[in-house]
């Protein structure tokens, strides 16, 4: 019993210095004034986690924006309000799954890459040959990867949003027959920038400060050894989902709650 | 001068997240950037303002011509004040204006429907600041069956 009780205290601390630590490597790795070379960096990173995750974004997009307007079509139709397909579409891909899926997607693709290769540096000890050099590793290594992520993952939401409402402009109307012009209009008439786009544009900043965040210290924390960086890897991706999930709720509820 | 392939293609990147960022705000949210130029406020008391809400539309005659900006429940005598923020491109109303609660369509949403009274020479206009007195409020579909109900049994 007092084991147990024991136990449940150690992995209480154990759980709050990760927190910890994973605190101080964010404050020191982003608590300094940029340089030329952490753009470039930065550039190098954003070709990295952006663009390479970009096919993998713009198939799922499409896919799921076809998908909704399918599901959608079938139950509209029996109200015969198969014209708001548009705002159906569009919102649903706006406020939530473009910035969710994104981030999930980002996590499995981009986030799991992250934690994998620092890890692996950590593991063949290139982060400690680069402090013997004077380089720091967090500035070094970390601050680009984590501001490459913040970058990346709004444009890519983006893009996804465009992609999928596209590919339920395909579905709905040149498939199902909706009409050209309301599937627009009423589209248009419905979302707004500051509510509908902009709060997901905040939700996918803070997505992205989360997935990076996990999947960075997950790497520079991983145990140094090939199953540490395996296990670091998938709890990076567990982390980053849940988190998503679960931050998703809570900006919703603020958001949208009113 | 030497392009950079990495630099050329995670530029384009960066450009394509904007442009479609850029797309939708304009074309799919209907460019709301430009705003609605701009406007005056009005004042409306009704006795139920049922399910309106802060930015739904006033229209006159399908075309809208403001937004409700608040709605605020008077303090003295207990009734709904709506505020009313009025695109000034489509000018003044005549003092004589009534508004009234309306719903579009059978389940749609509601909004204000303003009807606008004569023009005539000794009428004002609804300046900024100004109420409008004939005010309808909202059908509650509750009163309505009790109504019903009540001229039912009279006979």
């Amino acid at each position: 019993m007092i084991q147990a009780i024991s136990q449940l205290g150690a992995s209480c601390l154990a759980n709050v210095a990760a927190l910890g630590r994973a605190s101080m490597m964010l404050a020191q790795a982003l608590w300094f004034i940029p340089t030329r070379k952490l753009l470039r960096d930065i550039v190098r990173q954003l070709y990295v986690v952006g663009v390479l995750s970009l096919p993998i974004i713009l198939v799922s997009g499409l896919f799921i924006g076809m998908v909704i307007a399918f599901q959608g079509y079938s139950i509209l139709v029996d109200f015969g309000a198969e014209t708001s397909l548009g705002p159906m579409v569009a919102l649903s891909l706006l406020r939530e799954l473009g910035p969710v899926v994104t981030a999930l997607l980002f996590a499995g693709r981009a986030g799991s890459a992250l934690t994998a290769e620092i890890g692996l540096m950590k593991t063949t000890e290139q982060l400690s040959s680069m402090e013997m050099m004077a380089v720091d590793p967090l500035r070094r290594v970390i601050a680009p990867r984590f501001w490459a992520g913040v970058i990346a993952m709004p444009l890519l939401a983006s893009m996804f949003n465009l992609v999928g409402i596209w590919g339920g402009f395909l579905v709905g109307v040149e498939w199902l027959g909706v009409d050209d012009g309301s599937f627009w209009s009423i589209m248009g008439a419905s979302i707004e920038f500051g509510q509908d786009i902009g709060n997901g544009l905040i939700k996918s900043v803070v997505f992205a400060l989360a997935v990076t965040w996990v999947a960075l210290f997950n790497g520079y924390d991983a145990r140094p050894s090939a199953r540490g960086i395996s296990q670091a890897t998938t709890r990076s991706v567990v982390y980053a989902s849940l988190l998503v999930l679960g931050l998703d709720f809570i900006l919703t509820a603020l958001m949208f709650g009113s | 001068m030497k392009v950079n392939k990495l630099e050329l293609t995670v530029g384009g990147f960066v450009l394509l997240g904007l442009a479609a960022l850029l797309v939708l705000s304009l074309k799919i949210a209907d460019s709301q950037f430009s705003g609605d130029g701009p406007s005056y406020t009005l004042y409306a008391r009704f006795d139920n303002i049922g399910g309106l809400k802060p930015r739904s539309p006033v229209k006159v005659g399908g075309v809208v011509v403001g937004r409700v900006e608040k709605i605020e429940l008077d303090s003295d005598d207990f009734v709904p004040v709506v505020t009313l923020k009025m695109f000034e491109r489509y000018g003044y109303f005549p003092e004589t204006s009534s508004a009234s609660i309306l719903t579009a369509g059978l389940l749609g949403e509601q909004y204000i429907g303003l009807n606008p009274g004569f023009i005539m020479e000794d009428i004002e206009s609804l300046e900024a600041g100004a109420t409008i007195e004939d005010t309808k409020s909202a059908l509650v579909l509750e009163e309505l069956i009790g109504k019903v109900l009540f001229s039912l049994t009279e006979k």
